[in-house]
């Protein structure tokens, strides 16, 4: 099989401090997404266990292997959780769930928890959407934007370029600011345009940097504008795929003139943190 | 008196069409080159190719005049049209009662709406998107593994209706092949993807309004499946102009035998 450069490395983590022994309330959130899917396993409301895979082709199948996944090397097992939520594009899919709540709803919560209560605004941008939240002190949404008609906002777009380039989608960030100047953005707006702009430059001698510098600035360009149309207020946290791109978060911070929150754990978990925190709100107060 | 020989050059986001006419009457000959890297290139050689076909030499030539997105970079041209302006002249000459006409190429979708001198009166372009152009179709081709000339005739054998979600080319490409996964026929898909983009087109064309008579030009109208489709979606008949691709060369040629004095 050919090397794929456009998704993410798989990972999981446990952790070193949290034991869900004596936990009155150990909870899950899966969050299927269109290319990744994640499990987040939560012991009294702090994070235990996640696991960040791949989307299959089936969605129940994906649910099943995450979960599988972030309970591995712990000795915890599936019939101690007491409530799962399910979210993300195939959140209806997911078979051990108790319920499923929107993504919107699940990134606003998670990313209070993950960069604090200040956070106002969350952009998450995953594979196939991007959205622009709004959300109170208590993670709860306010407003939010949304675009999944157009792949230019969206991850899948920078995943056509780390195709293109052969640039595994981890180094574009870094590579795109090796550049002796910042060049223009790449004008075309839509990615199968884009792309052809993009072989255009290659032919006429841009190197690789080059063009992924101009993308990651026209794709800094686009967020910028979903987000002023929804009004950015600190503080601001960025989840999904496109906040382990520093090439996307630095160029769209120095648009915006704010810094960006730095999460300390993997950013595309936090739908899947959100999701097991509602779980835990739910068993609370006896809807579960 | 010596017939005066003029050219339109149109220089496409894919391809690049030259029209040779004379006294501003009669198409001497025609002609097509790939753009590839070197579009200036390309225009030269499919002038010469032109001309060859026609015995004629780039003298006797006596003005040339450019359209299309890449117009300025052509090759021989004393002056330029507008792709909506070429559109509508070429137009108009090939079939005189044209009042809407639908353009759809490579890159651009376009629609416009004339007077009986192929004036233009109002028009609307997307240049943005591909899900209203050419490629939207190569994609789909490409996701199905058909030939792009394949497309359309697998297309008009199918008869049911399986709606797509995805407007975006790039979404759509997925979604093609999760129909695929899905056990649906070729014929269906591929009749979902031209109900696809004729929707995309057919809105432009209501946002503009649009009178008879209608008709279509640009390589996407040579798919028998997307005029059918524009057909039931306008409720009316639309007309296929004779070698639709070279339309916007030929009113360039049209408005170089002006700007060279021939009446």
């Amino acid at each position: 099989m050919a090397e794929e450069f456009w998704r993410w490395k798989e990972n999981r983590w446990t952790s070193p401090e949290t034991t869900w022994k004596g936990a009155r309330t150990v909870t899950c959130g899966v969050d299927v997404g269109s290319v990744s899917t994640q499990a987040v396993i939560m012991a009294d409301g702090e994070l235990y266990a996640y696991s960040n895979m791949r989307t299959g082709s089936s969605s129940p199948e994906s649910a099943e292997k995450a979960l599988k996944w972030a309970l591995e090397g712990t000795d915890l097992t599936r019939d101690k959780l007491a409530y799962t939520v399910g979210t993300g594009y195939g959140r209806v899919n997911v078979p051990f769930a108790n319920r499923a709540i929107t993504e919107i709803a699940c990134h606003a919560r998670g990313a209070n928890f993950m960069y604090g209560p200040t956070v106002r605004t969350v952009l998450d941008m995953g594979g196939q959407d991007c959205k622009a939240i709004r959300c109170d002190e208590k993670g709860k949404v306010v407003s939010f934007l949304m675009n999944d008609k157009c792949a230019a906002g969206t991850g899948r777009g920078m995943e056509v370029f780390s195709e293109l380039l052969q640039v595994p989608i981890e180094k574009v960030g870094e590579l795109s600011f090796q550049v002796d100047q910042e060049p223009p953005p790449v004008s075309s707006t839509c990615v199968v345009f884009a792309k052809s702009e993009a072989s255009g430059l290659l032919r006429a001698g841009w190197p690789k940097n080059k063009v992924l510098a101009a993308y990651c600035s026209a794709m800094a360009h686009r967020i910028f504008t979903l987000l002023e149309r929804i009004g950015v207020e600190k503080d601001f946290a960025i989840t999904g795929g496109i906040a382990k791109n520093v090439g996307v978060v630095r160029r769209l911070e120095h648009e915006l003139g704010l810094t960006v929150a730095t999460p300390k754990v993997d950013p595309q978990i936090a739908g899947g943190v959100g999701a097991a925190l509602f779980a835990k709100t739910l068993v609370e107060k006896g809807k579960a | 008196m010596m017939a005066v020989i003029t050219a339109g050059i149109d220089m496409g986001a894919k391809t690049i069409k030259v029209v040779l006419l004379e006294d501003g009457q009669k198409v001497r000959a025609r002609a097509m080159e790939l753009g590839g890297t070197d579009t200036r290139a390309a225009g030269e050689r499919a002038f010469n190719a032109a001309l060859f076909q026609a015995g004629l030499r780039m003298a006797e030539v006596a003005h040339v005049t450019a359209t299309g997105a890449g117009r300025a970079s052509a090759p021989f041209a004393k002056d330029s049209v507008t792709e909506v302006g070429a559109g509508a002249r070429g137009a108009i000459f090939l079939h005189p009662a044209a009042r809407t006409v639908i353009d759809v190429g490579a890159e651009e979708g376009k629609t416009l709406r004339c007077d009986g001198r192929g004036k233009v009166i109002d028009f609307a372009v997307n240049e943005k998107c591909a899900a209203g152009a050419g490629s939207f179709m190569e994609s789909m081709a490409r996701a199905l593994e058909v030939k792009l000339e394949e497309l359309g005739p697998l297309a008009l054998k199918s008869g049911n209706t399986i709606p797509m979600n995805a407007q975006c080319a790039v979404f759509a490409e997925s979604e093609v092949v999760t129909l695929v996964h899905q056990k649906h026929t070729k014929e269906d898909i591929a009749k979902a993807v031209h109900d696809a983009i004729a929707d995309r087109i057919t809105s432009m064309v209501r946002k503009v309004g649009f009178e008879n008579d209608v008709v279509l030009i640009g390589g996407v109208s040579k798919n028998p499946a997307f005029v059918e489709t524009m057909r039931r979606n306008l409720q009316t008949a639309v007309n296929v102009l004779p070698d639709p691709e070279y339309v916007g060369a030929l009113g360039a040629a049209i408005v170089a035998a002006e700007n060279a004095g021939v009446k």
